[in-house]
């Protein structure tokens, strides 16, 4: 019972803490509208280039958008503790790791894919893509496994913001990685070899392919290698994740090195 | 001014979050774009494409630090002595945002070298004496536009955030990357007002030769004066409202 306390109650007070004390506009300035400008760029970049069609663009950013709440916000709740000085409070509490990270990844999971469909409506509306309504579950499901994913992704950068600094510095490199070799806006068969082939485990890219034939009228059914796919590259961070989470704690703890990092 | 420029210079340097982001920002775009460029129809555009990325990383980090620069000095407790202290405001603010985008050299730097080494594109520049006024006169649009950004949101908490949301819209107002001739034709006319448009039309045209840049160079210089007199209004109407109320140190 207390785990679960503290997976539903202290992930969500987590969550609203990160947008800077419960202030609900900067859901919007920071989430909702450069994940729309975003598009627009990338679509006009594809269109200058005489590389793919909006739809591809679209689909793409909009399916990457659940990246950045993932990335930024699991960095954030171990920076925004230190900078607040309650890391080491947190450290010391005898509360079960795997639910007070768990309890804080899934409401990032969830606001992940809550931008991410923002970002496809008015994507979609403003460049006249056009999607077939009959796909709008099956899509709804691969951006809220890719929220997954990417948020196993973002457990892994938290954990690494225990012993570096600088952990809003790579979120963005990691977002900016995703950006170039996930397929999100270029195809993987523009790019060379070796990268295409890092591209298969990293979170997005089957997310991404499974959205675009979705969207191109192929089935639940003909997707759920990808989905399944996605899954597991996001289960795989998650837990690697949370080994690190436990790792360098325990090297904090005996570095003193907690607060300092 | 030119003291607090080469202070902050100095300090802003040696931010290991700038540097990278000023290093990262256009090797990603400049690899984005060569991929693109080179698997569609027009692979003549490269060369621009990495002067273009090297100005996209430069409003990358002026748009988020110079909006945030008020708030950090805040909440170190220093904006009130700032204030109060006998030199006009706009004076103190204005070197430290054209010392951010001034760090954006390093981002030239970077996404010349890189596409150079990398992916063999070379620059051919074809008017040294118009690129090498272009790149500073570049540099003090995007931190003068950086200092009106800051004014304007003087008020604003949450400054950086406000900040950056202007990131994409720029870069693709300003034709950094793709031509503004694929944009909606409503666009043209709204670039005209921002310097980067013509700070990057004045590098692209002295590089690659297609046309003199002296133009473009002082257009680019008359829009970065009225930034600067616009932003010193701005400044000088919210701190008088912020004195006033007394929310100096609260907003």
């Amino acid at each position: 019972m207390r785990r679960l306390r503290i997976f539903a109650i202290g992930g969500w007070l987590s969550y609203r803490a990160m947008f800077g004390w419960l202030n609900p506009y900067l859901f919007v300035i920071i989430l909702l509208v450069p994940s729309v400008t975003q598009i627009l760029f990338f679509a006009y970049l594809g269109r200058a280039a005489g590389v793919e069609d909006d739809t591809f663009y679209v689909v793409g950013n909009a399916v990457v958008a659940a990246a950045v709440p993932g990335l930024f916000g699991m960095a954030d709740t171990i920076t925004d503790e230190r900078y607040t000085h309650t890391l080491s409070l947190l450290v010391v509490s005898p509360a079960s790791r795997v639910a007070l990270f768990l309890g804080r990844a899934a409401p990032v999971a969830v606001n992940g894919a809550v931008v991410a469909a923002f970002a496809f409506v008015v994507g979609s509306l403003l460049l006249d893509v056009s999607v077939p309504m009959s796909a709008l579950p099956a899509l709804g499901l691969t951006i809220l496994v890719t929220g997954f994913s990417c948020t196993g992704l973002g457990l892994v950068n938290a954990a690494l913001g225990l012993r570096w600094r600088e952990s809003a510095l790579l979120s963005n490199m990691l977002l900016y990685f995703l950006l170039l070799a996930a397929g999100v806006n270029v195809p993987l068969d523009l790019l060379p070899g070796w990268l295409s082939t890092i591209a298969q485990v990293l979170p997005v890219t089957h997310g991404v392919e499974a959205a675009r034939d979705l969207v191109a009228g192929a089935s639940l059914v003909d997707v759920a290698p990808l989905l399944g796919a996605e899954l597991l590259v996001g289960t795989v961070y998650a837990t690697v994740g949370l080994f690190f989470v436990r790792l360098f704690e325990f090297e904090g703890r005996r570095g003193a090195s907690l607060e300092l990092a | 001014m030119a003291k607090g420029w080469a202070i902050h210079f100095k300090q802003e340097s040696r931010n290991p979050f700038f540097l990278w982001i000023l290093i990262c920002t256009p090797i990603i775009y400049a690899t984005i774009a060569y991929f693109l460029f080179r698997g569609g129809k027009d692979g003549q555009t490269l060369a621009a494409a990495a002067i273009g990325s090297a100005m996209m990383g430069i409003w990358s980090l002026t748009t988020t630090a110079s909006a945030a620069a008020l708030a950090q000095r805040r909440r170190a407790g220093l904006l009130e002595l700032l204030v109060a202290a006998p030199v006009p405001f706009w004076a103190v603010l204005a070197p430290i945002t054209i010392a951010i985008s001034a760090v954006g050299v390093y981002s030239i730097g970077a996404s010349l070298l890189y596409t150079r080494l990398l992916f063999g594109v070379a620059l051919p520049i074809e008017d040294w004496p118009a690129f090498v006024a272009a790149v500073p006169a570049s540099i003090l649009a995007i931190g003068m536009l950086g200092f009106l950004l800051g004014a304007a949101f003087v008020r604003f908490r949450a400054a950086w955030a406000v900040g950056n949301l202007f990131e994409f819209p720029v870069w693709t107002i300003c034709g950094l990357l793709i031509p503004i001739a694929v944009l909606p034709a409503w666009i043209e006319p709204v670039s005209w007002v921002f310097a980067p448009t013509w700070g990057m039309n004045a590098m692209r045209d002295a590089a690659l030769g297609e046309q003199s840049a002296w133009d473009d160079i002082a257009v680019c210089l008359g829009l970065t004066v009225a930034y600067c007199v616009a932003g010193a209004l701005l400044l000088r109407f919210f701190l008088r409202s912020a004195l006033r109320r007394g929310t100096l140190a609260l907003t």
